[in-house]
């Protein structure tokens, strides 16, 4: 396949970016997105120029490291994987690919397609986890768990925090994330210990950090990876009000 | 509890328990405009003037009023927050699969706005505070005869055209805004949520059509 591709090219976090155009050619429709990157990196390296950043890590679709924004669509045009399990193979041959870095306020541009993603600890440092002192290695059925509370929670806690989510959203809001990480531990007995603490610092440090609020516009179920669903808000919006006012 | 409304959710609380009762509202507006369809002008009289002068009914418009103006207050609030999440935006625009009519909710509330504010000046700013309306006599009680004022614009096509155009772009509101406030109250549910957005399709229904047929009836058949 030969295809031309629109990348943005940004040098730091303070320099004005750009998008630059390049053109790679007999890439494999096998190959992953991230594989065809690599093609063109090496490409810019032999002309001793500087490669493209991009995230990455496992490249199995399970660390939520990679993200881009192909083609006006986070992770690109197929559904449910991440960038790295993205086939070219969805392009045709002589197609043009712009490809962006994820745009939102809390997640500033570090380099090149690299984004700053740290606000999505510092929302977890808030308060998602479970600080309950929880002993030695308990037998698995000590405490009986619903067969539909223990999937609801292994759904939501499939969320990799790629930030797919605040970059499909129209208002670059984190509620998809945010629901997902309050969710897994609010229909558990563990989690609710420490349910409503937790609700209340994660939505307050969402708030603090920039991100939007949500319209229920649904581009962020849409375009995870993981397939969270948007009664995961539902249930942090009702988690919320709990918390809040009783 | 006290700072519950200066949290983005809790904004979106607000938005949502407004909505709702601004659009029970429009129902009640609708059912006494449709007397106006009536070949007497004195059931629409009687009933605006029962609307304009119950006791229950003039508390009831403080809350109307104010109803109004929070969900325009924090609509405005986070849609400007919204602008400021992302102050660079993309160069592609984003083809996400999504509810259509959410990204023109801001859109489709300023013309809104403007249509009730003019709406406001035609006919409830005339009969409360101008001797613009006549006086009409039943059975030996003065009321005010909204009903010929009415009668009168709807003979306007350009009034008409902007009327029914404005209740076309409420429609679209109405679409996304009744479905999402169940959701923003946290009501989502496997049976129950595809019955809210059937009843919420069935409300925009009756408050498009029923608001368009009158000056349609009135401009073709009175």
């Amino acid at each position: 396949m030969d295809l031309t591709l629109k990348i943005w090219r940004q040098e730091n976090a303070r320099a004005k970016g750009k998008f630059v155009t390049y053109q790679v050619t007999d890439i494999s429709p096998d190959s992953s997105f991230l594989e065809m990157l690599d093609v063109l990196n090496q490409q810019i390296i032999d002309k001793l120029e500087k490669p493209v950043c991009f995230d990455h890590d496992c490249r199995e679709g399970i660390c939520g490291a990679c993200g881009l924004y192909i083609n006006g669509r986070p992770h690109g045009p197929d559904s449910a994987v991440t960038t790295c399990q993205l086939h070219m193979r969805k392009f045709k041959d002589g197609d043009t690919i712009v490809i962006e870095p994820w745009r939102a306020k809390p997640f500033p541009i570090i380099k090149d397609l690299v984004a700053d993603r740290i606000a999505f600890d510092k929302i977890i440092h808030a308060g998602g986890y479970i600080s309950v002192n929880t002993g030695g290695v308990p037998d698995a059925n000590a405490i009986p768990i619903p067969r539909n509370l223990a999937e609801i929670s292994m759904d939501a806690a499939a969320c990799i925090g790629c930030g797919a989510c605040v970059a499909a959203c129209k208002n670059a809001s984190a509620m998809l994330f945010v629901a997902a990480k309050v969710s897994q531990f609010a229909v558990l007995p563990q989690g609710k210990v420490e349910a409503s603490e937790r609700v209340k610092a994660m939505v307050a440090k969402m708030d603090e950090l920039g991100f939007g609020s949500c319209t229920n516009t649904g581009a962020c179920e849409a375009e995870c990876p993981k397939e969270i669903s948007l009664s995961h808000i539902a249930r942090l919006n009702r988690e919320f009000y709990t918390a809040k006012i009783c | 509890m006290s700072n519950i409304f200066t949290s983005s959710i809790g904004k979106k609380l607000m938005m949502a328990l407004l909505g709702i009762f601004l659009v029970l509202f429009l129902l009640v507006h609708l059912g006494v405009n449709l007397l106006i369809l009536m070949d007497s002008r004195q059931a629409f009289n009687v009933a605006a003037h029962f609307m304009a002068h119950n006791i229950v009914i003039k508390v009831f418009e403080i809350f109307l009023f104010g109803g109004f103006i929070l969900h325009i207050f924090y609509g405005l609030i986070l849609q400007v927050k919204n602008w400021l999440s992302r102050p660079i935006g993309y160069n592609k625009t984003n083809n996400s699969q999504t509810s259509f009519f959410s990204k023109f909710m801001i859109h489709t509330a300023v013309i809104i706005f403007i249509f009730l504010t003019i709406h406001m000046i035609d006919f409830y700013f005339k009969s409360k505070f101008t001797n613009a309306v006549e006086i009409v006599n039943y059975n030996g009680k003065e009321y005010h005869d909204l009903a010929a004022l009415v009668l009168q614009k709807f003979k306007m096509p350009a009034f008409v055209i902007g009327y029914i155009l404005s209740f076309v772009f409420m429609s679209f509101h109405l679409l996304h805004g009744f479905q999402s406030a169940f959701q923003t109250l946290g009501i989502n549910h496997k049976v129950y949520t595809p019955i809210i957005k059937k009843i919420g399709i069935i409300c925009t229904l009756i408050i498009t059509v029923g608001f368009t047929i009158i000056p349609l009836y009135v401009y073709f058949f009175k």
